[in-house]
C-alpha cells in the first residue's frame, strides 16, 4: 500500500477535538503545508502539542489565528503576541512545559511508558499538582507520557518506502513525534529513491501517510 | 566596552579547552565572540546542534535556539530534541550561560514569567539550568536602578539553588554553601557602590579587580 498520498484523504483524517503533535523549532522544520490544510478543513477545538507557538501568521500559529485553537501544550510563547493575548482572553488554554520534560514525554508515549521522572521543574511552579518520586535520595517529578491522535511531521527527507531522515536543524522533535501518534503524516521537503538503512532515523512503520515533496530523480 | 560586552567578555574567560557550552539568548550569545582563539570551545544549541557555528550567509535550513540562520561546525552533529536534552539534563554540558530577570543568593533563578504581564515560557531554560555542570547567570546589575540580585527570588523560579557564578557590568559573585560571595569588582565601581545596587547579603573577603574586561580577544 503506498503511503503517498493527496490533500482530500489527509483532510479525511481531520476531526474536531482532535490533539496533535506539529513537529518544528520557531518553524524551522514545521510542516507548513499540512497546517494550511488543517485551516482549509475548519476543524476546530483543537489541542495543539508543539515546542513552541510559532509565529503569527506561521507553523501553528496560522490554527491559532483561525481560532482552531482549544488549548496549546508548548514551552515557549514568546514569539508569537498572538498566544499571549489570547491566552489573557480567556479564548487559549496554554500549558508550558519545560522543553526537555515536553519532548521526552512524547517519547515515553511513543516507547509505551507512562511518564518520566525528571528533575526539571522542581520547586518551581511546574511542581503544583504533580507527584515528586523519590530515588536513590533524589528526588524527581512525576510527568506523565504526553501522545496524540494525529502528528504532523516536517523537514523530512522521505524515500518511496517512506522511511525518514532530517535536513539540518528541521530535525528537532520531529522524528520524537513520529513515534507518538495513532496517525503520522509526513510532509517531506524531497522525496528519493531508497535511504541507506545506516542513516534512516525514521524508519517506515512509524510513517502512515507522505504529502507532497519534490521528486528527487537523481 | 559597553556593558554587554563587560559581562560578555569576563564570561569568556571561564569557558575552558574542549568545554561543550549552551550559550542563551541576548548578552550570553556574545560570550562567543571573546573566547581566545587558543580555547577551542564547542557549542551546543538545544533545537539540536553540537558545534553551532555563527552564519556564514550560505543556503541552509539551519538555525540557532533563537530562531536565527546559523552553521555547523566541522565534525559536528544534527540532533532531535530528545538527544539534546539527554547532554542537557544528563550533565553533558560543562557550562550553560544564561540570563534572568532576578537571582538570588542561595543560588535560586527567576526567567520565565512576570505573572500579570509576560509569559513568553521556560523554553529549555529550567532544563539547561538543573542538568549543566556550571550554570552562569549573565545580566545586567539593576533593571533601571531596580535591584535584581536579592536575598530571594520575587518571581516564579527557574529553577531552585542551581546558579553558580554571576557576572554582571558591575562585579563577579560566586554563589557558595555559606552565600553570595563577591570576588570581583569593575574598576570602574566602588564595593560601596556594587553593594548599594544589590539586596543579596554579598561575603566579601577578597575582592580583586575584574579580569578579563579589557585584555581577552575582541572579535
Amino acid at each position: 500500500m503506498s503511503k503517498f498520498v493527496d490533500g482530500a484523504i489527509f483532510k479525511s483524517l481531520l476531526k474536531d477535538g482532535m490533539t496533535i503533535h506539529v513537529g518544528g523549532f520557531l518553524t524551522n522544520g514545521s510542516p507548513e503545508s499540512l497546517i494550511d490544510l488543517v485551516v482549509e478543513s475548519g476543524v476546530k477545538d483543537l489541542t495543539i502539542i508543539c515546542n513552541d507557538g510559532g509565529y503569527e501568521g506561521n507553523g501553528v500559529g496560522k490554527m491559532i489565528n483561525h481560532g482552531q485553537v482549544k488549548k496549546l501544550i508548548a514551552s515557549h510563547i514568546g514569539t508569537n503576541p498572538d498566544v499571549g493575548r489570547l491566552m489573557n482572553e480567556e479564548k487559549l488554554i496554554v500549558e508550558l512545559v519545560p522543553q526537555g520534560t515536553l519532548v521526552e514525554r512524547i517519547r515515553a508515549y511513543g516507547a509505551g511508558l507512562g511518564g518520566i521522572l525528571t528533575p526539571t521543574g522542581l520547586n518551581t511552579l511546574v511542581q503544583e499538582g504533580k507527584v515528586v518520586i523519590s530515588v536513590k535520595e533524589k528526588e524527581y517529578l512525576l510527568e506523565e507520557a504526553l501522545g496524540a491522535d494525529l502528528a504532523l511531521i516536517g523537514g523530512a527527507i522521505a524515500d518511496n518506502y517512506g522511511n525518514l531522515k532530517y535536513k539540518e536543524t528541521m530535525r528537532n522533535f520531529n522524528p520524537v513525534m513520529a513515534t507518538a501518534a495513532q496517525i503520522v503524516v509526513v510532509q517531506p521537503v524531497k522525496v528519493i529513491d531508497v535511504i541507506d538503512p545506516e542513516n534512516v532515523i525514521t524508519p517506515h512503520p512509524f510513517v502512515d501517510y507522505i504529502l507532497g515533496g519534490e521528486k528527487d530523480e537523481r | 566596552m559597553n556593558d554587554k560586552q563587560i559581562i560578555a567578555s569576563r564570561i569568556a574567560m571561564e569557558l575552558k579547552d574542549g568545554d561543550l557550552v549552551n550559550l542563551g539568548i541576548g548578552i550570553p550569545t556574545l560570550v562567543a565572540n571573546y573566547v581566545a582563539e587558543e580555547k577551542e570551545i564547542i557549542f551546543q544549541s538545544e533545537n539540536g546542534i553540537i558545534g553551532l557555528g555563527a552564519d556564514k550567509g550560505d543556503e541552509c535550513d539551519i538555525v540557532n535556539a533563537g530562531g536565527m540562520k546559523a552553521s555547523i561546525c566541522k565534525g559536528g552533529a544534527f540532533i532531535d530534541s530528545a538527544t539534546s536534552f539527554t547532554f542537557i539534563r544528563g550533565g553533558h554540558i560543562d557550562i550553560t550561560v544564561l540570563g534572568a530577570l532576578e537571582v538570588d543568593q542561595e543560588g535560586s533563578i527567576a526567567s520565565w514569567i512576570i505573572p500579570g504581564k509576560i509569559v513568553p515560557g521556560m523554553g529549555g531554560a529550567m532544563d539547561l539550568v538543573t542538568g549543566a555542570k556550571k550554570v552562569i547567570i549573565a545580566m545586567r546589575h539593576t533593571n533601571k536602578g531596580k535591584v535584581k540580585i536579592l536575598k530571594k527570588c520575587r518571581l516564579p523560579l527557574t529553577a531552585y539553588k542551581q546558579a553558580n557564578l554571576i557576572v554582571t557590568e558591575m562585579c563577579v559573585m560566586k554563589v557558595k554553601e555559606d552565600g553570595l560571595h563577591l570576588l570581583e569588582v569593575n574598576p570602574a565601581y566602588t564595593i560601596e557602590e556594587v553593594m548599594q545596587a544589590t539586596d543579596a547579603e554579598l561575603i566579601i573577603d577578597e575582592v580583586i579587580p575584574m579580569r578579563g574586561i579589557e585584555n581577552e580577544n575582541n572579535a
